[in-house]
């Protein structure tokens, strides 16, 4: 028991150091941007099917949900802003956090961790250059600007899911569904999203290129990271989603 | 061979101790590569022949003694100083080490982006002379994944030379390569070494090959260099470790048998 949380100590300490370092590479990485596009590219458009399809369905579901719920009060009218605010505040960015973990997430993971087990990072360091400037900051980098862009046609797609049950199954007025949305929903509920986005982007993609930096330089080793990749991803998503909650909630 | 036994040690190791996990890897160990030649460094399994190449290139730290590569002692150096050393030194890594997001000119291009701001132009024609050389110019637009394991590790030659370094470390440089193969990486190395005067060190076990071509050799056991001296002399060796290992006797100081309990005994201790 002692032994599993000093485990955990020395592993959050051994995250927080890498990420201090990463960090300090962001800047100086920007000297290749052609890097830096390629792995927007691969963290944002190659999840981008995954994601619309999911969030298509999350829509849907919402508008069945929400429906029957909401008719319980005779509020059915309210469906389009309490599809919209489920969404863009919270739904939104954790499901596509966790997404984005389990599809990009795992994939940098492994390529890194492929990079350690074939001495492409050893190489690397022996011809002077710094694998965390020209390999982890990139990643790290474009996992950040893909989430956001990615929950937001999360959210979109979500609500034309949700319209597309609510309004064209179930039968909700479709002008109160879009102008109850337009009058209730507020920047500052945008702003909660688009934070909380970002700070998972910043979570899962630090987890994603931490495990594959540091997995052992074997086919099992690679293996058992990426898992720890999308475990630690998603518990750290869903602790961070309840802490700026609760933040916002009281501010 | 031309070069003179008292040229200038561009690596020098003194008095080398390094434990790791509490298990001795080195134990005193001296050894010396002298300018313009090759040096051949040999031993069998688990005798920290790529421990002591991370030890050269400072990516771990002795517990005592010095390693000085360029008079410079590589434990002492900040991370700056150490890359600036890093770029005289070119290391060919047993299986290459390629970068698989890369064709190969980009893999040869690569320490050139990164160090230096060359014109376009001028930089293909560094990298298309660099190819010419290991004789895969014409694979220049191939994937690492697309080549042999020669090839690779021959691309993996053509980019360790690429910045021109003083110092050339190879790592295991013939194992699991076809005749052909090899025969092309030991003219290689040999050709190198002549024609751009580079100081080569070879870390190998492949005592037949090596011996044809290096000046001097040093043969790692216990820790330290059980003998040293050109491979003639070696061969000659009257001491049973250097001969085991020279001549590949499967017993002798280093046993066939890893320890265990008697023999006799674990067979039957089933039925008790």
């Amino acid at each position: 028991m002692m032994r599993l949380l000093g485990n955990a100590i020395v592993r959050m300490g051994s995250v927080a150091l890498f990420f201090v370092r990463v960090l300090g590479q962001c800047l100086p990485s920007l000297r290749y941007p052609r890097l830096l596009l390629a792995q927007i590219y691969n963290a944002g458009a190659r999840s981008l099917i995954i994601v619309m399809l999911c969030g298509l369905f999350v829509g849907m579901v919402l508008g069945l949900q929400g429906y029957d719920l909401l008719q319980r009060f005779g509020s059915e009218s309210a469906l389009g802003v309490a599809a919209a605010l489920g969404l863009v505040r919270e739904l939104g960015p954790v499901i596509t956090a966790l997404l984005f973990a389990g599809r990009a997430g795992t994939s940098l993971t492994s390529e890194i961790g492929l990079m350690r087990a074939t001495d492409q990072l050893t190489a690397m360091e022996m011809m002077a250059v710094d694998p965390v400037r020209r390999v982890v900051a990139p990643r790290f980098l474009g996992g950040i600007i893909a989430m956001p862009l990615l929950t937001a046609i999360f959210n979109i797609i979500g609500i034309y899911g949700a319209q597309l049950i609510g309004v064209g199954l179930v039968g909700v007025e479709s002008g109160s569904f879009w102008s109850q949305m337009q009058s209730q929903v507020e920047h500052r509920d945008i702003n909660e999203g688009l934070i909380k986005s970002l700070c998972f982007g910043v979570a899962c993609s630090l987890m994603a290129v931490y495990e594959g930096f540091h997995a052992e330089p074997t086919a099992e080793g690679v293996g058992l990271a990426t898992t720890r990749t999308v475990v630690s991803s998603a518990v750290l998503t869903l602790l961070l989603d309840y802490m700026l909650t609760a933040a916002f909630l009281n501010s | 061979m031309g070069a003179s036994p008292t040229a200038e040690a561009v690596v020098d190791v003194n008095d080398l101790h390094y434990a790791i996990g509490g298990r001795s890897i080195f134990d005193g160990l001296n050894l010396t590569a002298r300018r313009g030649q090759i040096t051949a460094v040999m031993g069998p399994s688990g005798t920290g022949k790529t421990t002591l190449l991370r030890l050269l290139m400072g990516a771990i730290r002795a517990d005592s003694g010095s390693v000085k590569v360029f008079g410079e002692d590589v434990a002492r150096l900040a991370r700056g100083p150490l890359y600036a050393l890093r770029r005289r030194v070119g290391m060919l890594f047993q299986n290459g080490a390629l970068m698989s997001d890369l064709s190969v000119f980009e893999n040869v291009a690569f320490p050139l982006r990164a160090h230096t701001r060359l014109p376009e132009p001028l930089l293909r024609r560094l990298v298309l002379m660099k190819l010419q050389a290991v004789g895969l110019r014409g694979a220049a637009d191939m994937a690492p994944a697309e080549l042999s394991g020669g090839m690779a590790r021959r691309v993996a030659l053509a980019r360790a030379i690429v910045m021109d370094p003083e110092l050339l470390i190879y790592d295991e440089p013939f194992v699991g390569l076809d005749p052909i193969s090899l025969g092309v990486i030991l003219r290689l190395i040999q050709t190198l070494n002549t024609t751009l005067g580079i100081t080569s060190i070879v870390v190998t076990h492949d005592v037949e090959e090596i011996s044809r071509i290096a000046h001097q050799s040093y043969l790692l056991a216990g820790g330290r260099a059980a003998a040293a001296g050109s491979p003639a002399e070696l061969l000659s060796a009257a001491t049973p470790a250097v001969n085991q290992f020279m001549r590949g006797l499967p017993d002798g100081p280093v046993p066939f048998h890893v320890p265990a309990p008697d023999y006799r005994a674990q067979l039957l201790e089933q039925e008790a």
